[in-house]
């Protein structure tokens, strides 16, 4: 039996609809199109089943959110613990789950600077399941130490915090995040990518299995569903990343009408 | 009552140089048209404050070298990548940084609308996001045990500037479901507002629409400016305008390339 071709992006959606399990609600931030797509990808397998659930916001969208309070209301229903997952990202990720949105080298004299922490350092203490994505996976990205902590991976016991990291997508990997023992373990190797791979790339420490299984492959109904329902939705917020994975092409609101 | 501005300029003179200016996200209304006007004022020393981020508007606005200060939750052009110019100012350390998280805002925004000197907010402890705000302070939740919460001083823009769909002849102006723009006009000493058009009628007659409706009482001056978020999105009217916003993204990566941006889409006032 041949095995269906898929795309990284299409790999990386189904392993974090997989993360996102059985919830109620799963919130997608800013400059997120692979956790949308995976959020969409939730909510329409359910739909098959007609569960009902999770509903999904999408930052960003006048289709997938139903939000009417305002940019403060994905963080005020966070706050009030309905908000059950959440994604985050880094210029940096250390194996503490330490995020670094902001800059490289000394703060007050950067080497680089990222756009800035978002919601982070609200979000990251507060949803009860963020997953943790970066695609880039090498020593740049996932370092000993980040060079600033737009928010903590963990807080001392006197900390008010219900929520962390679950986990960490890579485009080799994925890692879990063990809350207890505060470190990352490797639970799968995405197909093409090896073990050494890994390590060589990885600039923290991790633990891992004797055997480290490898990341299954999207089923066809998983490609399927991708390709035909979630695509279009994912286009409304992320045309750019719907054309260049999903070959999804919007109408340009440019040419619609004039400029000025 | 505010009355509807003849021209743009006259709106936007409320906004003086040294401005604590702030401007709604990216996707909610930013006043580009305005903004773009204001640049050709050639206004200085802003304080800007973005609620919580933005894109373009920051980074045209730090690039022309109208902010001294800004204080944002991130600055970026999302799918078009980094905001060359914002980037390149911070490390040239040319504008002052207040690094923020997006709820922080939003609430130093809501204790001005309450009229309270601070707003307590979750998360933060250990970030050093709070390590670089001396303006920010841990304190013991008095109705806790041990509960340290991160106290926020309220925020009190001098003027607030954002684009919005309508606004009748009251100076009422529709805001629909983007109900951070009420906050940040209830928080405000002064509203300036572009709008696509005028409407017939008084907005606040009408529930369904009194509902997404900033009252004219908080605004002091409206101006008509059709398509006055492009090349940004004003949320059920029109979308972005990603042709521009990718040549935008290229030209601003140097700053000859910015030069020619400035000359081509804001000095040179095209005809309508």
């Amino acid at each position: 039996m041949s095995e269906p071709e898929f795309r990284n992006e299409e790999l990386l959606a189904d392993v974090i609809c997989r993360l996102i399990g059985d919830v109620r609600h799963v919130a997608v931030g800013a400059q997120s199109p692979i956790p949308a797509t995976a959020a969409l990808l939730a909510r329409e397998r359910a739909n098959l089943h007609n569960l009902g659930k999770p509903y999904v916001s999408l930052l960003g969208s006048r289709a997938h959110t139903f939000f009417t309070d305002g940019a403060r209301e994905l963080f005020d229903c966070a706050g009030q613990g309905r908000v059950d997952v959440f994604f985050l990202s880094g210029g940096q990720i250390d194996g503490d789950g330490n995020i670094n949105l902001v800059s490289v080298g000394d703060y007050e004299h950067p080497k680089a600077r990222f756009p800035g922490s978002f919601g982070s350092a609200y979000l990251y203490y507060v949803v009860p399941k963020v997953i943790l994505f970066r695609l880039e996976h090498s020593r740049r990205t996932l370092v000993p130490k980040v060079d600033f902590i737009s928010a903590p991976g963990g807080s001392p016991d006197n900390v008010y915090r219900r929520g962390g990291p679950i986990a960490l997508v890579t485009n080799r990997c994925l890692f879990d995040f063990d809350r207890a023992r505060k470190r990352f373990r490797l639970d799968s190797v995405h197909p093409g990518h090896t073990l050494a791979e890994v390590i060589d790339n990885t600039g923290f420490e991790f633990d891992r299995p004797a055997e480290v299984p490898t990341t299954p492959a999207p089923s066809a109904e998983t490609l399927r569903l991708l390709r035909t329902t979630v695509a279009p939705m994912v286009a409304e917020v992320y045309p750019e990343f719907a054309r260049r994975v999903f070959n999804i092409v919007m109408p340009r609101e440019s040419e619609a009408s004039s400029n000025r | 009552m505010p009355a509807i501005a003849r021209t743009l300029d006259e709106a936007l003179a409320p906004i003086k140089d040294g401005a604590m200016l702030a401007v709604p996200r990216e996707s909610s209304g930013a006043a580009m048209a305005a903004t773009r006007a204001l640049i050709r004022r050639g206004i200085k020393s802003l304080h800007l404050v973005t609620l919580p981020t933005s894109s373009l508007q920051a980074d045209l606005l730090i690039g022309a070298g109208c902010v001294a200060m800004l204080e944002t939750s991130a600055v970026s052009l999302g799918e078009f990548g980094p905001a060359p110019r914002f980037t390149a100012a911070v490390l040239a350390g040319t504008i002052a940084m207040r690094d923020a998280t997006c709820p922080a805002l939003h609430a130093q925004l809501q204790a001005t609308e309450k009229g309270v000197p601070f707003m307590p907010l979750r998360g933060l402890l250990g970030s050093d996001v709070l390590a670089h705000r001396p303006d920010w302070k841990v304190f013991d939740n008095p109705f806790g045990n041990d509960d340290p919460i991160v106290l926020l001083p309220a925020l009190k823009p001098d003027v607030a500037l954002f684009h919005a769909p309508m606004a009748d002849r009251a100076g009422n102006v529709f805001i629909g479901t983007q109900r951070e723009l009420i906050t940040l006009a209830h928080a405000a000493q002064k509203t300036v507002v572009t709008v696509e058009e005028i409407c017939d009628g008084d907005l606040l007659r009408d529930p369904l629409r009194a509902a997404g409706t900033l009252p004219g009482f908080y605004v002091e001056a409206v101006a008509v400016e059709p398509r006055g978020a492009w090349p940004l999105p004003l949320p059920d009217s029109y979308g972005i305008d990603a042709a521009h916003l990718q040549e935008y993204a290229q030209l601003a990566a140097t700053l000859e390339g910015f030069a020619q941006y400035l000359d081509r889409y804001v000095y040179e006032k095209r005809a309508a």
